[in-house]
């Protein structure tokens, strides 16, 4: 499989990541280097087996469905670049 | 000897018996952390906290209330969240993150009394085998035999080239494909990946969160059973943390192996594997031979597709874990153009944040797991890890206690070297790692010897799950017949 410019320019997009139009070339190439070296894979008989879901026989642990944390917003807002009033803030979303 | 070259066991007994307070041993590697800025190690450095807890850790010695790590002095991998310190993954992305919160493991060591020295680099996000991806620029190996300077392998390059280099007693390490193992292997210490589930995850900065597991990194295999017990923990704040209590690891250090059989995985003989790896994996498994170990051919078929199964499978679920990256909450945000909306301040942010590695690793993982590639390559190769994993449960259910394999496929490479290279050709280094972290086993690098160049050289020893006790012994019987004892040699 190889990436087009057009695909890497996708998957840069649907990854929220800005490339430059002039660096979509090489990128385009490496990322068709990595699919290329997966291919492997399809040499493997993988009929009638499951995909892996969990690397040890565990069920996942449950809990009540009871609050058991929180009332800290200062901490939470602490670190963020931007935040006012006790919210993150974040250029307009709906126009 | 300078106190900062103690083990932990050395120190653990000395401070018991009085001889050398926690503050000694501390300032110690204080200094020899200040005297070592060529090395890159340290990204954080923290001697106030160090200097408070080294005090805190002789009252409790002196009261007599001293648990093994008590007053030990520890460097910490930046990707543990650490309270009120830099925590930043190696990521500009990250630049400023201060937690209002301490990781699991961290919290850990400091309840049984360790010290905290600084953070170590690492490969940014700890995606990377050779310490370059990181933010701080890379970490130098203090082995060197040459003009060049050599990486000291990653992700935990920082981690490995301080317990080196005696920058601490020992440090906390991750390791998603090999990122202890490796390191250690290049650095001439010992490291071990326990079972997935035996260390809590919460609190570090997640890469492949089915592959993660912290781990020791250490000068000595009993360092590597005393600091795991202490790292180790049932957590309730990690659902993958295994409801299996943590046994004393130390005490299985028995040095009989006698009737143990262990497995050399014939597909682990690669094609130009160098005469130098092939002869220190020969004496390793002669030397187990020697110690009354029944050594066993095996066959772990699906070997070869380890390495793309994990190139899908890691890249997967970094895209999805580094989502959360996203310029609003915590970390970074880039500066924005006039009308820029919130889908450019995330383009902007993770563009400007994230370095090349790390963002082609987030495009990859978002492929393989976009809309109609999700079979062909996410399903595919997690059927392939089921496939792994088999060929490693039949290996046990014959009876095999443990597999010896190389660690790495070369010695540490110069910094700069693979600049040009593919990004799959640094993907290699964790042929021999990859499988155990797909598997979820257990697995120790310990060093083995020098190559002919004097650089230090590793073997693999890989357990049964959840006994971490018996590999360590086996590892044990391994350090003690190997008796590696060079280190480098101090130019820095």
């Amino acid at each position: 499989m190889s990436i087009d410019i057009d695909t890497a320019r996708k998957v840069a997009h649907l990854a929220r990541i800005a490339v430059a139009e002039e660096d979509l070339p090489k990128l385009a190439g490496q990322l068709s280097g990595i699919l290329t070296f997966m291919e492997q894979l399809n040499e493997v008989d993988v009929e009638g087996i499951e995909p892996m879901t969990s690397v040890t026989p565990m069920r996942l642990k449950r809990r009540e469905d009871v609050v058991t944390d929180g009332g800290y917003q200062d901490k939470i807002l602490k670190n963020a670049p931007d935040a006012r009033e006790g919210f993150f803030a974040v250029p307009k979303v709906v126009e | 000897m300078s106190l900062n070259k103690l083990t932990i066991a050395d120190a653990r007994d000395a401070l018991r018996k009085g001889d050398v307070t926690s503050v000694e041993i501390t300032e110690s590697c204080l200094a020899a952390i200040d005297g070592a800025g060529a090395l890159n190690a340290y990204c954080a450095k923290t001697p106030e906290i160090a200097l408070d807890q080294a005090k805190a850790a002789d009252v409790r010695l002196k009261a007599g209330d001293a648990p093994a790590m008590c007053g030990i002095p520890l460097g910490i991998k930046d990707l543990f969240c650490t309270k009120g310190v830099a925590s930043q993954a190696a990521s500009n992305i990250l630049k400023g993150f201060k937690p209002e919160y301490e990781s699991t493991v961290t919290q850990n060591l400091w309840d049984a009394g360790a010290v905290m020295l600084g953070k170590l680099s690492m490969d940014e996000f700890a995606m990377g085998s050779s310490n370059e991806t990181a933010c701080y620029g890379p970490v130098v190996n203090p082995w060197k035999v040459d003009d060049r300077k050599l990486t000291p392998g990653g992700s935990s390059g920082g981690s490995a080239a301080a317990v080196a280099a005696d920058l601490c007693l020992a440090a906390t390490g991750t390791d998603t494909g090999g990122s202890i193992r490796q390191p250690a292997a290049f650095t001439g210490i010992v490291g071990i990946k326990p079972t997935y589930g035996r260390v809590s995850r919460w609190g570090v900065v997640a890469f492949a969160s089915s592959l993660d597991q912290a781990g020791p990194m250490t000068k000595s295999v009993r360092d590597a059973a005393i600091m795991l017990e202490a790292m180790a923990s049932v957590d309730a704040k990690d659902s993958t943390s295994a409801d299996i209590p943590v046994p004393n690891f130390e005490a299985a250090l028995t040095g009989d192996i006698r009737g143990k059989k262990i497995g050399i995985p014939r597909e682990y003989r690669m094609d130009g594997m160098p005469a130098e790896i092939a002869k220190i994996w020969e004496d390793g498994s002669a030397m187990l031979r020697e110690a009354g170990a029944e050594i066993v051919d095996i066959s772990l078929p699906h070997t070869k597709y380890a390495l793309p199964a994990y190139y899908v499978i890691a890249p997967a679920e970094a895209s999805s874990n580094l989502a959360r990256y996203d310029g609003v909450r915590y970390g970074h945000r880039a500066k924005l153009a006039a009308g820029d909306g919130i889908v450019e301040m995330y383009e902007k942010t993770r563009a400007e944040g994230f370095g090349p590695e790390v963002q082609r690793r987030i495009m990859i993982g978002t492929y393989v797991l976009s809309a109609g590639f999700y079979d062909a390559y996410y399903n595919r190769a997690r059927k392939v890890r089921a496939l792994i994993k088999r060929d490693f449960d039949i290996a046990f259910a014959d009876g095999i206690d443990a597999i010896l394999t190389p660690a790495t496929p070369s010695s540490a490479f110069g910094l700069g070297e693979m600049k040009d290279a593919d990004p799959v050709e640094m993907y290699l280094n964790d042929v021999f790692t990859v499988t155990v972290n797909l598997a979820g086993l257990p697995g120790v690098s310990v060093p083995a010897g020098l190559d002919s160049k004097g650089l230090p050289l590793g073997l693999q020893l890989i357990g049964r799950p959840w006994a971490e006790g018996d590999l360590l012994n086996h590892a044990y019987v391994l350090e003690k017949a190997v008796g590696f004892a060079a280190k480098p040699d101090k130019w820095w």
